[in-house]
């Protein structure tokens, strides 16, 4: 009773959030729009990347300015341990760890917005979301979302940390009944949001916590190791999203903004890659791509074809000797960390004056993007860097076609046959290539999907069985002589 | 504010959001991720509502401390994120002209 009473008493007093406040929210939410649109070039990007910083800085002064502050040492105490752990991280990490890096903040993003979310269930006073002890229904609800959805952002990304970090098996772990087990405990989150308007006690919103950590993990333990740019791009959308429904919460302008922001761009990001590999998002959402193929079924091997092994001075010679050459990287690159010396090789290349280009496909690595920085790290200029369908046309006149790390995405079944897993997705056109060269740990293992790939048996290709790295240097040696 | 004037806001920038992402050239969607990491860490002024609060009642001890606790986890993100993203931008490099 005395606790009931003393809320109301700091619900009557709690002031309202002032009018410049209310603006320096909306000019912080502005600067952070402005900081995706300097992505749209990298010659602006970095100044994009200081309006995201100055928007932080002002959401934040801001906040501290309009409340009563009872413990500002503790808080400055809180941004110096969280921030100086960030800052060092970000100095230290290799950029080929960068997706993992990505997936470990998504889920601090998402448990933040569950401790944010119980912080205001036991202080809604403080929120300015309750009156005599009685969260407002339709705060109770935007709540409640929020903590769902931070929940399962948290649990999700630590399970795709997991399996990026390769902690825990790519391939995907499939339950018995998991639709109808992960569509019943939807279900039951979205009842208990809707329970929690009427009956506020501890145990509904717990439980709600509880069953979103859990869905979360159950959501992505059957995603396989190569669909994980789509699960990247989904995590960031829901972090984007949790972030809004706090923002609901809190009225808070900048917040919605942002969550608006965020969430659209991850929608838009898993769009592309299921877009790139010709999969609905729901079939990848549902998991289960990339399994080991049962015997028997169709994946199963064909028969022995004949194929030509190629050793590092043919392919150098060869290189020397060509006009142009298109470079196409894949996640075999990145694990091997060969792009330094693919870079010393295209010098040298441009040296005797071949056209060296890279060729990205949107699903090459494991995050959107990901080849990009990873040559941009090795200083490959990025206008030698190309898109799908901005060379595609061009490998009916190039001389090369070096192919390194990467495997589906030059598969011609794509194109033809209409029973393989992969078919519609764009691919290089290789085939056209006067040369292949592909760049490959051993004839045995296959791509992701599990196909068999014809580039392989081609008269004009050269398989050259390596290491990644090492390959790659022994060419830049035997291009050196 | 009420709820119809937030609802306008947050569908607005949904629309935003749309047009800006989808002008993001793809060579650069890896910054992209990073730096919306960074942004979605705005959630870090509801983590200092709760940390600023003074206590009343028993449950706001324990409201300050998830605060806190909320603070040091999103500084990671806003640090790290904003950090990660200008070493990656500060790499991408045009020919040099000779």
């Amino acid at each position: 009773m005395v606790l009931q009473l003393l809320s109301a008493a700091a619900a009557v007093s709690h002031d309202a959030v002032p009018d410049w406040a209310m603006f320096a929210y909306l000019v912080s939410g502005v600067l952070f729009i402005l900081a995706l649109r300097g992505l749209s070039s990298p010659a602006t990007s970095r100044a994009g990347n200081r309006y995201g910083m100055v928007g932080m800085v002002i959401a934040v002064v801001t906040t501290l300015v309009t409340h009563n502050i009872a413990s500002l040492p503790e808080i400055a105490v809180a941004l110096a341990i969280g921030g100086g752990i960030g800052f060092v991280i970000a100095r230290r990490i290799a950029m080929t760890a960068m997706p993992q890096l990505v997936a470990a903040f998504h889920s601090l993003v998402g448990l933040a917005a569950v401790l944010v979310g119980w912080a205001a269930y036991l202080n809604p006073e403080a929120f300015g979301i309750a009156e005599g002890g009685h969260i407002h229904a339709q705060s109770s609800v935007e709540m409640g979302l929020g903590i769902a959805i931070g929940a399962i952002t948290f649990s999700g990304s630590v399970i795709a940390f997991l399996k990026l970090a390769g902690k825990m098996s790519g391939s995907p772990i499939l339950l018995p009944g998991r639709h109808v087990l992960n569509l019943g405990t939807l279900i039951a989150i979205l009842g208990l949001v809707g329970y929690f308007t009427v009956d506020q006690s501890l145990w509904v919103i717990g439980v709600i916590t509880l069953l979103s950590f859990i869905i979360g993990f159950l959501l992505i333990i059957p995603i396989g190791g190569a669909d994980m740019p789509v699960v990247v791009s989904m995590l960031n959308s829901y972090s984007g999203w949790a972030a809004a429904a706090m923002g609901f919460t809190l009225h808070n302008s900048a917040m919605i903004i942002t969550g608006a922001l965020v969430g659209s761009s991850g929608a838009i990001l898993s769009y592309i890659m299921c877009k790139a590999m010709n999969r609905g998002f729901l079939s990848v959402i549902a998991g289960g791509f990339g399994a080991a193929p049962e015997a028997g079924a169709g994946g199963a091997p064909k028969e022995q074809r004949p194929w030509k092994r190629g050793s590092a001075e043919d392919a150098a010679f060869l290189m020397k000797e060509a006009e142009s050459v298109i470079i196409i990287p894949g996640y075999g690159m990145a694990v091997s960390q060969a792009q330094h010396a693919l870079r010393e090789m295209g010098d040298l290349l441009k040296k005797e004056g071949v056209s060296v280009k890279y060729a990205i496909h949107p699903v090459a690595g494991r995050m959107p993007g990901h080849m990009n920085v990873l040559l941009a790290e090795a200083n490959v200029p990025y206008d030698e860097v190309f898109e799908l369908e901005d060379i595609n046309s061009e490998f009916g006149q190039c001389d090369v076609a070096f192919i390194i790390g990467a495997n589906d995405v030059v598969n011609p079944a794509a194109k033809t046959d209409k029973s393989s897993p992969i078919y519609g997705m764009p691919v290089f056109d290789v085939d056209k290539a006067k040369t292949v060269m592909f760049v490959k740990r051993s004839m045995g293992g296959v791509g992701y999907s599990g196909v068999d790939n014809d580039v392989f048996y081609m008269d004009q290709t050269m398989m050259l069985l390596a290491d990644a790295k090492k390959m790659v240097e022994d060419i830049v040696k035997a291009m050196a002589h | 504010m009420d709820f119809i004037s937030i609802l306008s806001i947050f569908v607005l920038a949904c629309f935003v959001g749309y047009y800006v992402v989808w002008s993001v050239t793809p060579a650069l969607h890896t910054p992209l991720m990073a730096v919306t990491n960074a942004i979605s860490s705005v959630i870090v002024v509801g983590a200092l509502i709760a940390a600023a609060a003074s206590g009343l009642g028993q449950g706001a001890g324990v409201s300050k401390w998830l605060g806190l606790g909320a603070v040091v986890l999103a500084s990671v993100n806003i640090f790290g994120g904003f950090a990660v993203t200008a070493r990656m931008l500060a790499m991408y490099k045009k020919k040099e002209k000779k």
